[in-house]
């Protein structure tokens, strides 16, 4: 082996390079505040991270099928807000059953809109973001909605509880990410999923019904979102009309920073969970080491940069190219 | 050769060219000369090094050794640019223009006319653009948004932007592979002009008939290496074959000597608005029914409608004597329906995806084991195909998209074979495949019958249509102008047939 050229060096970082940069901000992060490695901040982080992880797990469907979920933030807060409200009307028991239901309803329309009407899921969705929005605040005269007895319901056990020490959170979102690995990996709808996604007319030509297929992953994206709202509710017994905005770009951000492509076709749930992952430690650790929490939206930003950047690098197997 | 090339120095000149990636000679001392006003054909099959050799003509890869001469001089280039400075030009298989730009601005693109402080010298560029195109008689100008124009029309704006500078070699890769044969004369004319012009062209092409109709010269690569030079008119399809992949081709006629079994697919007066018109025939198991005609026939539609990927006007399609209705893909898959589409990578092929998954994805419903897909099952199906098709491959794993066009359409008809259907439609079964793999997929395509399936073929391929086919229906825009057997079949007959010239017997 000779020495390292200066464009195997490249090569490297195209294709590894979100690892690369993981290792490197996670070093920096340890030598910068020991606080960061401690057990009880590293269980913190992944807790924190569950609600977006799950919601996670279900837009990798979608982007995987080919198309876009910025609905997810907004669905999320009206999910959230539905089954507070129920809870003190109909119980937790029927809250939560309803509450899922409304929200597999939404997502059965868009998945009725991009999937069967084939319009543009950027548009669809970025339109029920804000139509969503209005529901929730329609939904709750724009005021918080709080459990008024907070300490005679067993509904804190989804966002706080514990089960052999492990919180309930990482627990579903653990749970969640390994039966949604297996379907997207081994079932067929799974591989039909990459195959809608990776050419929609070449999958309809070997008699895959593609709006259907599009209609599900919708479908597996608002069961997410409906868990995350039941955990985000859980957690707080109370919560505010806009506690889902901007999830959906956070969303979206780890999905891309696992590797999925926005063209669709390519993809893991295990790698979604990576980028989850990532993202929530790197935000974990820009805070301890003192950057103001308002930044992070930037950084989020940059993240996302980062990851469609070197995931063009990766395809042309360096980091820049004179032609795309 | 034409005559006043005689006693004039190449315009481009190859001299022991050896280019080579790690692990691979792609290519190995290839050297040939292009005269002044020849048209020179580059032949191969895919991966003989044709496409390395162009990335070394276009500035994209250096060679290891070698000299290339422009007018016997040395040149060096490295970058794109430099190799159009020193005139020699691409007309790509796949165009790169901007849709929304004028004609004009195509042509000129990065190099527009000014005038004082920077701005755009409008009148200059219409008027230079305009003698550009006169040159090329074309029927649109300047200012036609290039959007607007026919997939042959763009291709004369590339041309155009060719000449703006002072080409001495002009490389036209595939142009032919979008073009109907109206177009194909057009551009034939243009070629011809620019060898009067003393330009020296490089033709690649798969197509024979193309080669013999407008080339001087032919030279073959094969596995990287120089195999020779040809003077067109002195040689034959055969020895050009020959030189290709190392033996000849049988393009013999190649009828069904087994009993034919009863009838698959019968189609009664079928019509599908404008695109065809009351189409009847039949397809009986173990026969090759060929479908000829020009691109626009109406084929390919009719193909579509038995897929149920449209909707006929009227008429009644009937499958083992039983009328059927397809609505969708979905249902022509139920009814035993088949077809390798004509677009490989558009219709057939998940590109992204292995070889296996490409194989079975029509069937992964039915591949399960409990809720999970058949990891077993699966391979066993690719490890069938990949032996029966002789499929090369590195293993199930590989992505279709890294494949040769050949093992990519064996895998769409082995995807296909997989579901045993009783009607096969083929289309367009070799495009764009080089002459060995095309070879083996008419053979399986005669094995096939011979093993009872009834099968449609699609061509705009001549010799194919008559090699493969026991039967050739002749159509020509939307009708069924005659069904002939293989023994009344001749070239001019069938001409004649799908030109819509009516002779006494087609009557």
């Amino acid at each position: 082996m000779g020495a390292l050229s200066k464009s195997d060096i490249g090569g490297f970082l195209a294709r590894q390079g979100i690892l690369v940069a993981f290792v490197v901000f996670m070093i920096g992060f340890t030598i910068a505040n020991d606080r960061f490695v401690d057990p009880d901040n590293i269980l913190g982080v992944i807790r924190s991270s569950a609600i977006l992880g799950v919601m996670a797990l279900g837009v990798t469907f979608v982007v995987i099928s080919g198309n876009l979920d910025l609905s997810v933030g907004s669905m999320m807060s009206f999910s959230t807000i539905v089954v507070l409200d129920l809870h003190d009307k109909i119980g937790p028991g029927l809250a939560i059953p309803v509450m899922f239901a409304m929200t597999l309803a939404l997502g059965a329309f868009i998945g009725f809109l991009v999937g069967y009407l084939k319009l543009n899921s950027l548009i669809v969705t970025l339109g029920m973001l804000s139509a969503i929005h209005g529901l929730t605040l329609t939904y709750s005269g724009g005021k918080n909605m709080d459990i008024v007895d907070k300490e005679g319901t067993w509904f804190g056990v989804f966002g706080q509880g514990t089960a052999l020490g492990v919180p309930i959170p990482i627990l579903i979102f653990a749970i969640l990410a390994a039966v949604l690995g297996m379907t997207l990996a081994k079932t067929p709808f799974g591989r039909k999923v990459y195959a809608v996604g990776g050419n929609g007319v070449a999958a309809t030509f070997s008699g895959i019904r593609r709006a259907r297929v599009v209609f599900f992953c919708y479908l597996m994206s608002a069961f997410c979102v409906a868990t995350a709202g039941l955990i985000q509710a859980s957690r707080s017994l109370g919560s505010q009309n806009t506690v889902g905005q901007g999830l959906e770009l956070e969303v979206l951000a780890a999905v891309i920073l696992g590797g999925a492509s926005l063209m669709g076709g390519s993809g893991t749930i295990f790698k979604t969970v990576i980028g989850v992952l990532i993202l929530g430690f790197i935000q974990n650790g820009l805070l301890l080491v003192g950057l103001q929490f308002y930044a992070q939206y930037v950084v989020t930003w940059i993240i996302i940069i980062l990851a469609v950047w070197l995931d063009i690098a990766a395809k042309r197997g360096r980091l820049w190219s004179p032609i795309a | 050769m034409s005559d006043q090339s005689q006693g004039r120095p190449p315009v481009l000149r190859l001299a022991n060219i050896v280019k080579s990636f790690p692990g691979v000679r792609a290519l190995d001392d290839v050297s040939f000369s292009v005269m002044p006003g020849e048209v020179h054909a580059l032949m191969g099959e895919n991966g003989a090094g044709k496409s390395t050799l162009m990335k070394v003509l276009g500035g994209i890869y250096q060679p290891n050794e070698g000299q290339i001469f422009v007018d016997e001089q040395p040149v060096v280039m490295n970058t794109p640019m430099e190799a159009k400075a020193k005139g020699i030009v691409f007309i790509h298989q796949e165009l790169s223009l901007a849709e929304e730009l004028p004609v004009a601005e195509n042509i000129y693109l990065g190099e527009l006319p000014r005038k004082s402080f920077g701005r755009v010298d409008w009148e200059k560029l219409y008027a230079q653009t305009n003698a550009i195109l006169k040159k090329l008689n074309v029927s649109f100008d300047a200012r036609t948004v290039v959007g607007d124009l026919s997939i042959a029309n763009q291709q004369m704006v590339e041309i155009a932007r060719a000449l703006t500078v002072d080409a001495k070699a002009v490389i036209f890769d595939e142009p032919t592979a979008s073009l109907t044969d109206a177009e194909k004369v057009v551009l034939f004319d243009v070629i011809a002009d620019l060898k009067s012009q003393g330009v020296g062209i490089i033709y690649i092409s798969h197509r024979m008939e193309e080669i013999f109709r407008i080339t001087d010269r032919i030279s073959v690569l094969r596995d990287g290496q120089y195999s020779g030079t040809l003077t067109t008119a002195d040689t034959d399809e055969d020895e050009v074959t020959q030189l290709m992949i190392g033996r000849s081709l049988d393009l013999s006629r190649n009828a069904s000597h087994h009993e034919l079994g009863d009838v698959a697919l019968e189609v009664r007066d079928l019509s599908c608005g404008h695109l065809y018109r009351n189409i009847n025939f039949e397809v009986r198991r173990g026969e090759v029914v060929g479908f000829y005609g020009l691109v626009g026939a109406g084929r390919t539609e009719i193909a579509e409608t038995l897929f149920g990927l449209r909707e006929p006007t009227s008429g009644t399609i009937l499958l083992d004597g039983k009328e059927v209705r397809i609505h969708s893909p979905v249902e022509a898959i139920a009814h035993g329906i088949s077809l390798v589409p004509e677009d490989r990578k558009g219709q057939g092929l998940v590109l992204g995806m292995n070889c296996r998954d490409n194989i079975t994805l029509p069937q992964v419903d039915d591949l399960t084991a409990g809720p999970f897909v058949a990891d077993g099952a699966e391979i066993a199906i690719f490890d069938l195909y990949r032996d029966r098709l002789d499929i090369r491959t590195p293993g199930w794993r590989q992505l279709v998209g890294n494949l040769s066009g050949g093992n990519q359409q064996k895998i769409v008809i082995g995807k296909w074979l997989s579901m045993h259907p009783n009607v096969l439609i083929v289309d367009e079964p070799t495009r764009g495949i080089d002459v060995g793999s095309k070879s083996e997929i008419h053979n399986l395509i005669r094995d096939l019958a011979a093993h009872g399936y009834a099968v449609i073929v699609i061509s705009s391929e001549m010799p194919e249509v008559l090699h493969v086919s026991d039967r050739i229906v002749a159509m020509y825009s939307g009708e069924l102008i005659k069904t002939f057997t293989s023994e009344e079949v001749t070239e001019d007959n069938l001409i004649q047939a799908i030109s819509g010239i009516r002779s006494d017997s087609a009557a």
